[in-house]
């Protein structure tokens, strides 16, 4: 899925004029930007370009402080939130204290279920067949990054935000975030992935949106 | 558009509201220091001795107005709260949190002179009355609404939370005092009536108008000030905010 | 696809929290035993005569249990912040102030509970009257959920801080005034012999909104939170 869909095809995501400020200090944007069905694009940016603070405003977590976000055609806000995005942050938002298999039932409580698909399946296709009753805190932390990687492939979401998917993960753990992506481009989701510098995304030339730190820009 | 609105929307605009505010200053100020004067030397010298409490009622002349200011800031904290929760206007967050220390300051003026007060009416610094306690749970409401605007590190977002606990103070309020007053009325029965339906003699009540008048423009001119700093703050990367400093920092 | 019910939601969220209590259950306990060692200082300071302390005992219950709801209302959200599940939870697109009324359910069943039916307990520690109980219970039940609701707002309000336990009282004691007037008050007039519909109504009532109002104010203080 290297090439975009067609351009008449409603953008999954689309940012207007979207920038953030903290304390009234730029953190990113203005930007401008679509999204389309099965596109995977690469955020790239060093530290403190926004890319994290980005990822929160595509989700809904922060307010934009200026532009808008669409999903789908309509405005995203707190309060109409959908089973839309799916967003995985540098907190997993995994329970240490439960197993695997504990926490992606809660997932599923909460956030639903792709037909077709069990958290068995799911922990089996990341490579944790055998650890389903392991308390996470047992386990490394690439293999609790692949926990969040299997709630993921479980609750219903076309938009995935992954900031920096690949951290923490070892080669293999790697490949198994492309493959991720891959099928989940296929079945016409999109997604959008940080990474500082070394990208890891090997399928294809995704596109790049380059976020800079404000100071730079203002040189 | 409608001018009245039009000018809500220019008073909104920071570099406007500021120069507004700086000029307003000097007069507020003024008004603020001749009306204290003015209500004080009513009170103090030419106003009757009480014929119960000689002398010690006329402690009222700070007292009274600071309760009186304690509970219109707070209101005037919880309206700019609303306003910068629901538009998101910056001007409200600063006027709100700006009001929330002279009104903890009126607050605790209003304490310490009950207490005073206390003394020799009650014979004890500090009495469970209603309306002092009221005053106290008052304070410290307005010390956790400051407490948590220093707590948070973003200015915006803690003006948003402190508002937000404004209102939920602004809310408890009335229960609090409700409840203080049945509380009260359980406990002891012949509180001390500082106000009964007494007919006040005018000579004792036009200072005390005056002083009314006057901590509003105190509370006026001292909210302009915090604010006009504060907004020179928040907007200390706005070309306006420069351009200030820099003419300070010449003439100076 | 099954996108799951807003009461799905609730269920899984209250048996993670109800299995994430039984991983931890060495410290539910704590908030029972903090209450035992308050209401055990009282005699210390004040002198073990069961006159004096009979009359001080359903009022000195009360603030224990108070204080014992105070310190365990800053575990209400800090795991959840620190592991990301936070952001879960508001990114759900089922009613967040529906969500956080299970949570807070989950915490008064697990740590006010405790407290409750330790309450007796602490009454018989300072001689409490005979006929003050049942009103002392019943003023707790009331009280106890209001003050889960009311404090789940303010804890919503200091979540992303890292020592918000002195904010967190100064916020939070000034709002539990009124309810501790009225639960004290119904122990007062059950001592004096006095009816007790009166006070113990108005908790209820204060209870009744604050379960439709506190999830709300709470949801939205989260959400100025975390921005």
């Amino acid at each position: 899925m290297n090439s975009p869909a067609p351009l008449e095809a409603p953008a999954l995501l689309q940012a207007r004029g979207l920038a953030y400020l903290r304390n009234d200090e730029p953190i990113f944007g203005p930007l401008d930007f679509a999204l389309y069905p099965g596109e995977v694009v690469l955020i790239e940016g060093d530290n403190g370009s926004g890319k994290t603070t980005l990822l929160k405003v595509l989700s809904g977590l922060l307010a934009p402080s200026a532009g808008s976000v669409l999903l789908n055609g309509e405005p995203l806000t707190l309060a109409r939130l959908s089973h839309q995005v799916a967003l995985l942050g540098h907190l997993l938002g995994i329970k240490a204290e439960l197993s695997p298999l504990q926490n992606l039932r809660f997932a599923i409580g909460l956030g639903g279920l792709r037909p077709g698909i069990t958290p068995h399946h799911a922990l089996k296709s990341v490579g944790l067949d055998g650890y389903e009753d392991v308390p996470l805190r047992q386990l490394s932390a690439g293999q609790k990054k692949r926990v969040a990687l299997a709630r993921l492939l479980l609750v219903p979401a076309a938009l995935w935000l992954l900031d920096e998917p690949y951290a923490n993960l070892d080669r293999e753990g790697m490949a198994l975030v492309n493959r991720l992506l891959e099928v989940h481009a296929l079945r016409g989701g999109a997604a959008l992935i940080t990474s500082h510098g070394a990208y890891a995304y090997t399928s294809g030339t995704p596109r790049r949106l380059q976020l800079h730190a404000p100071a730079e820009k203002a040189a | 558009m409608n001018p009245l609105v039009l000018w809500f929307h220019k008073l909104g605009s920071p570099p406007y509201f500021y120069r507004l505010a700086g000029r307003l200053l000097p007069w507020l100020w003024g008004l603020a220091a001749i009306g204290i004067a003015a209500g004080l030397y009513g009170g103090l010298v030419l106003a009757p001795p009480d014929y119960q409490q000689s002398d010690a009622f006329r402690i009222i002349y700070i007292h009274v107005p600071s309760a009186w200011m304690s509970l219109f800031i707070y209101f005037f904290m919880a309206v700019n709260g609303f306003i910068a929760l629901v538009w998101r206007i910056k001007l409200s967050e600063i006027l709100a949190m700006a009001a929330a220390p002279v009104g903890a300051a009126f607050t605790f003026i209003c304490l310490a002179t009950g207490s005073l007060w206390g003394k020799p009416m009650w014979g004890t610094w500090w009495t469970w009355d209603a309306r002092l306690t009221s005053e106290l749970v008052l304070l410290f409401l307005y010390l956790g609404v400051i407490g948590l605007y220093h707590a948070i590190e973003d200015r915006r977002q803690a003006a948003r939370a402190a508002a937000f606990l404004a209102l939920i103070g602004i809310v408890n309020l009335p229960i609090v005092h409700f409840s203080v007053k049945w509380w009260n009325t359980l406990h002891q029965g012949s509180t001390v009536k500082l106000f009964g339906p007494s007919l006040i003699d005018s000579r004792m009540l036009w200072p005390l108008l005056i002083m009314a008048v006057a901590t509003k423009f105190a509370f006026a001119a001292s909210l302009l000030s915090r604010a006009r700093v504060d907004l020179l703050e928040l907007e200390s990367g706005k070309d306006w905010a420069r351009q200030i400093a820099l003419a300070e920092e010449t003439s100076a | 696809m099954s996108h799951g019910t807003a009461l799905g939601a609730c269920r899984a969220l209250i048996v993670r929290d109800l299995a994430l209590l039984w991983r931890r259950r060495g410290d539910a306990l704590n908030p029972a035993l903090f209450a035992v060692m308050v209401i055990m200082l009282f005699p210390f300071a004040l002198g073990p005569e069961p006159q004096m302390l009979g009359r001080i005992a359903a009022g000195t219950v009360l603030v224990a249990l108070l204080l014992a709801g105070l310190l365990s209302l800053d575990a209400l959200f800090r795991s959840d912040l620190e592991d990301g599940s936070l952001e879960q939870l508001v990114l759900s697109p089922h009613p967040l102030p529906l969500l956080l009324a299970c949570k807070i359910a989950v915490h008064w069943l697990t740590t006010a509970l405790p407290l409750l039916l330790a309450a007796p307990l602490l009454g018989e520690l300072l001689f409490l009257p005979p006929q003050v109980l049942g009103t002392l219970m019943a003023a707790l039940a009331l009280s106890t959920p209001l003050l889960s609701l009311i404090g789940a707002v303010c804890v919503a309000l200091t979540v992303g801080m890292r020592r918000s336990g002195m904010l967190l009282a100064l916020l939070v004691l000034p709002l539990y005034v009124p309810v501790l007037i009225f639960a004290a008050g119904a122990c007062d007039a059950a001592q004096q012999g006095l009816p007790v519909a009166a006070p113990l109504l108005w908790l209820g009532a204060a209870l009744v909104l604050a379960l439709v109002l506190a999830p709300l104010a709470c949801a939205a203080a989260l959400r100025i939170s975390l921005s």
